[in-house]
């Protein structure tokens, strides 16, 4: 299978002004992510809260524009696109946000907020309504829905709206950032079985942003591990849950509730300690080493690089450099 | 129920309590109904607007003629009602006459400012930067002046006449209306809706006018009708100083003043136009407050 989305070191930091309009620093935001999204596949992307998910998400949409870096859509780079080839391009990624509450246009109807994307495309209201009714059908939405305003719909509903709205402009790639995370456990079942037919249906290729590891494990063929901006570990979601080898990747899962008595994992004596380090300012080097059990000095003076320790799973940890993997495993 | 495939059991489950199909339109006038102060406000408003509107058919004198022999008669004189004036003229024409010119006011630099400030402010808060920066300071430069002199300093410098008076009132009225505007702007860019119609691919034209204009509407509407009220005061305040219609035309403030000097001779009669500068206000005050809560009972 090729690469649909290739992404390669994309950064961003926002300024930080002070009182004066000067810059006073600077946050970073997403640092050197890399990452390639297969045709049709699922890539997870896990992470704390404040750990630049979803500032990566707007960044392949340049609805923030990156700093540095280099997208690539079926090999055109999205970044050195013009406005209005933009405009093209970002049909073809479109996105399910994450508050149901507050990315549908309250005073347009359900139909129209789902129609409102082909209309602006060039398709005339009646057509674009037609096609709205159809894909409101796919998201398992009954059509006397269609004329109601968004506040009499539960968040799942609205939920299934935002879905329908992002698919009518058959977009390749749908990109959900945290899209179930603000519904009820039982909702969220839904919603994402709902993904998961959708895409079979429509051959999509999904990105899945979450918190949830569980979420993340049940939707994904490959999951990508973020922190504090940084990428720490990527791999086959198989792969990446049964045996992590980031010293982040175990503490988080490990720190993941489970019903399960007596589950093994690599390493029991890993909580992560403290809280996320201020993204203003972030530790020097490795950016985990401020909260992992196994820093040692040249993490704070050098940026691991990702080292590879199986087929399609890479690590960013001076712990697996060639040589060193017994001092975890053990 | 023998045949039940999963997705259809599902299905109802998820909908299982629909909501009645509802028209907001409705729901809005049901608030409204509700209100019976603004309701009552609301019919007293039409009355003194349909009355004015009417003048030409309901006054039984000539606004602009008096009978000297007629002068400053008390109220509830038989054939005028209100009342006659200095100069011997009907109080009650004068009043439905002044009145055409009055509500103009009061209506007028409101809509004029809703166009010129909403324009403004919604630049500002969409385009935000630079752009609004340079427009909110701006306007800033206006704020820095009492409205009431910085009203009475514009029309003084444009000359007399109603047109000038609604002039000035409107550049009075931009700055809050821009301030008004943007602020609700910058709070609907906050939206996930602004995020997902950009990456639809949206122009920033089709992003306003679907997205922008129809959520900050209900707000800029309720600042807009509370205006109406202070414009009408403050036209009538302008033209009692002199600044508005020449002397033998007819509106509330001017009368005011011309019937000033006749607040011990015949102290009921004086007080009629300001009766209803008072009524009018007030009355658009309370439809305002009703209207608020109608539109804000949607959510």
């Amino acid at each position: 299978m090729d690469a649909i989305l290739e992404v390669s070191s994309i950064s961003k930091s926002f300024p930080v002004k002070g009182g004066w309009g000067k810059a006073k620093g600077a946050v970073s935001a997403v640092k050197e992510v890399s990452f390639a999204l297969q045709e049709q596949g699922t890539l997870g992307i896990v992470g704390e809260s404040g750990c630049g998910k979803s500032t990566l998400a707007r960044l392949l949409l340049r609805l923030i524009e990156p700093d540095a870096g280099e997208v690539r859509f079926r090999g055109n780079n999205i970044l050195e696109l013009k406005d209005s080839e933009l405009q093209q391009i970002r049909q073809s990624m479109q996105m399910v946000f994450q508050n149901p509450y507050s990315s549908l246009n309250p005073k347009m109807t359900i139909l129209d907020n789902v129609a409102f994307n082909l209309w602006v495309n060039g398709q005339s209201k009646q057509e674009a309504r037609k096609r709205a009714h159809y894909y409101l059908e796919a998201v398992g939405l009954p059509r006397s829905y269609a004329g109601r305003y968004p506040h009499s719909l539960s968040g799942g509903q609205r939920q299934r709206v935002a879905i329908a709205r992002a698919l009518i402009l058959e977009p390749p790639i749908l990109i959900a950032d945290e899209a179930v995370s603000a519904l009820d456990k039982s909702v969220q079942a839904q919603v994402l079985n709902l993904f998961q037919d959708l895409k079979k249906e429509f051959s999509l290729s999904l990105l899945f942003i979450s918190h949830d590891l569980n979420v993340v494990e049940y939707m994904s063929d490959e999951v990508m591990v973020m922190y504090l901006g940084t990428v720490v570990e990527k791999g086959p979601a198989d792969r990446l849950y049964s045996s992590p080898y980031h010293p982040y990747t175990q503490a988080l899962l490990n720190s993941a509730p489970s019903m399960e008595v007596g589950v093994t994992t690599l390493n029991k004596h890993t909580p992560i300690k403290g809280e996320l380090p201020s993204p203003l300012n972030p530790p020097s080097g490795c950016r985990f080493r401020t909260r992992c059990n196994f820093a040692e000095e040249r993490c704070a003076h050098q940026v691991p690089e990702p080292v590879k320790v199986g087929p399609g799973h890479e690590v960013a940890c001076f712990l697996y450099e060639t040589g060193h993997e017994a001092r975890v495993v053990s | 129920m023998v045949q039940s495939n999963t997705g259809a059991v599902a299905e109802k489950s998820i909908f299982a309590s629909q909501p009645k199909e509802e028209s907001q339109l409705r729901l809005f006038w049901e608030v409204f109904y509700r209100n019976k102060v603004a309701l009552v406000s609301l019919i007293v408003l039409f009355l003194i607007v349909a009355s004015c509107l009417l003048a030409s058919v309901l006054a039984p004198y000539d606004p602009l003629d008096g009978k000297v022999t007629e002068r400053l008669l008390p109220l509830g004189t038989h054939g005028h009602i209100l009342g006659t004036d200095e100069q011997g003229r009907d109080i009650f024409t004068r009043i439905l006459y002044g009145g055409r010119l009055s509500l103009l006011a009061g209506v007028m630099p409101v809509l004029i400012a809703a166009c010129i400030g909403g324009f403004l402010g919604v630049t500002a808060g969409y385009f935000g930067g630079v752009l609004n920066t340079v427009i909110m300071r701006t306007l800033d430069i206006f704020y820095s002046f009492p409205a009431v002199l910085l009203a009475i300093g514009i029309s003084s410098a444009l000359g007399q006449g109603m047109l000038n008076i609604i002039i000035a009132i409107s550049i009075v009225f931009v700055p809050p209306v821009a301030r008004i505007a943007e602020s609700a702007v910058k709070g609907v860019m906050a939206e996930e809706y602004i995020e997902a119609a950009k990456s639809s691919g949206a122009g920033h034209f089709s992003i306003i006018w679907n997205h922008v204009l129809m959520n900050i509407f209900s707000k800029m509407f309720v600042y807009s009708t509370t205006q109406i009220s202070i414009s009408l005061v403050l036209a009538s305040g302008l033209s009692f100083l002199g600044l508005g219609v020449s002397p033998p035309a007819a509106e509330w403030g001017i009368m005011l003043n011309n019937l000033k000097q006749q607040i011990f001779i015949n102290p009921m009669v004086t007080l009629i136009p300001g009766v209803f500068i008072f009524l009018s206000a007030l009355t658009m005050n309370l439809v305002a407050d009703g209207l608020r809560d109608a539109l804000e009972a949607k959510k």
